[in-house]
């Protein structure tokens, strides 16, 4: 696996916790939603799917992932709204902003209130609207995750910081832009298996429906043959910081995720399938020009060292993974950090089929952030979702073949790798 | 020299870009290079620590050519149709920082080489906060 830049200490959880229940908004852009409707709708989803119920007055704590409505809405202090609106004050909810990251810590935070033994019923989540702004405000808001002093002013964006990835990934190996388009091409593959997911649509359906489009509206049909031509025509796929064009990055999106975590010790009062947090990792990073390497995100490496140590597994037993595409770049970057592949090796597992739904290491079954979409507070919590529907056999059309699955893993990042939070799941 | 007493921060950094510098800190404790201006080195954590004067000069290290950009860059006449290129420059002193690399074909990448020299060019002298830029030497 990928070296490790320590040899992380083996923590523990104070007692076992599970997740016994989900509950997912639809994901898309709902000009008429804010914040607290879309985390009701995902809340509501969690109520109707607890498979012995759920009494809303058991749940003693919640802590919810939120990068920005202040920017993105111009509402602060969000935590104790969505308390209001989903009936539950006084109850203690706390938000928490580790950018794109935020839910993926909002639920290491909430296994920590149950391990500690302060409470035995904890909600995590997370939610984002980002929808209202346009195109450009968006840009400067993703921007804000990144150095105000050092790196943005520079004129780095966010798909900018991720571009000089890329290129640096090229640079160094034989990534190639075919590479990062065969990344999106399965993502879509399997976003189109997904109900809930912003683009449920395969790439060559979205290219059959624009070539449509212009013969309805008689202008010229484009004569792309298949999705990789119609990747590489700039008109359809144009550079939004290169090497990245359109198709390599998560869309912006409304959406809320949201689990029910309680002390394993009364897991069977909710579930008799519930899935356990074996393994939780979380560490931050410094700006890319201050990184060790240009190739790597040393925080996914480390909370990925910390999460095998405390679940006691490696690289090798994770069967299915949910990764942080927000750019495709992202995935082979993390399918190498997490050591599913030696460093350089990435590209060539999407060659050969590795990571698609059928190959051996099947990673973003849900499509991803790039077409089940990325709504960033939510997102942590929305792959972990995906994982526990995964374990539990109840993905639908996008299960995975292997039928004996126990061990999953997420990986979310915050910025540009500032932050990276890595949870590992079993099978109870 | 004078400049010594200015305090370990931003507001200090960009004080010297606009005289034409770029200035950060040298750890006197480890000797540990950082070209943002920190009242604590971030290796051993001393408190002292000076001002050190980069060359200027260095190399192009990573970098992107931005084509949806930010109301910043947009009102500077930035945009879909005139892309920039923002880079990862490692300095000739060690530390890597990022800056604004003008002077190149930023609609044409594949032109831009990793790794050519660059120097240091400040603009936007006239701000509070200059713009660290960087041209082919």
């Amino acid at each position: 696996m990928a070296a490790t830049i320590s040899t992380a200490k083996r923590r523990q959880l104070g007692r076992p916790v599970s997740i016994v229940g989900a509950g997912l908004s639809r994901f898309g852009a709902f000009r008429d939603m804010t914040t607290r409707d879309l985390f009701v709708e995902a809340f509501q989803d969690l109520i109707d799917h607890m498979d012995q119920g759920i009494d809303v007055e058991d749940i003693e704590c919640g802590y919810i992932g939120n990068y920005s409505s202040d920017l993105f809405e111009g509402q602060g202090h969000t935590a104790p709204i969505l308390a209001d609106w989903l009936g539950m004050t006084p109850t203690p909810i706390t938000r928490i902003e580790n950018a794109c990251a935020s839910s993926g810590s909002a639920l290491r935070e909430g296994v920590m209130a149950i391990a500690s033994g302060m409470y035995d019923v904890v909600l995590v989540g997370g939610v984002e609207k980002m929808t209202d702004l346009p195109t450009e405000g968006v840009t400067d808001v993703l921007a804000s995750a990144a150095d105000g002093l050092y790196e943005v002013p520079a004129g780095l964006t966010f798909p900018g910081i991720y571009g000089a990835l890329a290129k640096a990934h090229m640079d160094r190996y034989e990534t190639s832009l075919a590479h990062l388009a065969k990344v999106g091409i399965k993502n879509h593959t399997n976003g189109a298996l997904n109900p809930k997911a912003q683009f449920n649509s395969t790439l060559l359906d979205m290219m059959e429906r624009r070539k449509a489009r212009a013969e309805q509206q008689g202008q010229p049909v484009p004569d792309w043959r298949d999705e990789m031509d119609f990747l590489n025509d700039p008109r359809a796929n144009p550079w939004i910081a290169w090497p990245l064009r359109l198709y390599d990055c998560a869309p912006i999106t409304d959406g809320a995720s949201c689990v029910l975590l309680v002390s394993s010790e009364i897991a069977n009062n909710f579930t008799d399938k519930p899935v356990h947090v074996v393994g939780t990792g979380q560490a931050s990073g410094r700006p890319l020009h201050d990184a060790e390497e240009l190739t790597s995100l040393s925080a996914a490496r480390e909370a990925a060292a910390q999460a095998y140590a405390m679940a006691g597994v490696t690289p090798r037993d994770i069967q299915v993974a949910e990764v942080h595409d927000c750019f495709t770049n992202a995935e082979i970057n993390a399918t190498q950090d997490l050591g599913f592949f030696e460093p350089g090796e990435g590209p060539r597992a999407v060659d050969e089929g590795r990571t698609a739904l059928t190959g051996d290491r099947p990673i973003n079954t849900s499509g991803g952030l790039k077409a089940k979409g990325h709504p960033v507070g939510a997102s942590g919590v929305a792959q972990v979702i995906e994982t526990f529907h995964q374990l539990r056999g109840e993905a639908g059309p996008r299960q995975v073949p292997n039928t004996n699955l126990e061990l999953g893993l997420t990986h979310n990042v915050g910025g540009t790798g500032g932050t990276c939070v890595v949870n590992i799941l079993r099978r109870g | 020299m004078t400049t010594e007493t200015r305090a370990f921060n931003a507001v200090s950094f960009f004080a010297y870009l606009k005289e034409g510098q770029l200035a950060g800190i040298r750890c006197r404790s480890c000797g540990k290079l950082s070209a943002e201006a920190r009242p604590m080195c971030q290796a051993c954590h001393s408190r002292d620590v000076e001002w050190f004067q980069f060359s200027g000069r260095g190399q192009l290290s990573a970098f992107t050519c931005i084509s949806v950009v930010p109301n910043a860059m947009g009102e500077k006449g930035f945009g879909r149709n005139n892309p920039y290129c923002s880079g990862i420059v490692t300095l000739e002193e060690g530390p890597r920082i990022s800056a604004l690399i003008l002077g190149v074909d930023a609609a044409n990448p594949q032109n831009i080489a990793t790794g050519m020299a660059l120097t240091l060019d400040v603009r936007d002298m006239e701000s509070d906060r200059p713009t660290l830029a960087f041209v082919p030497a």
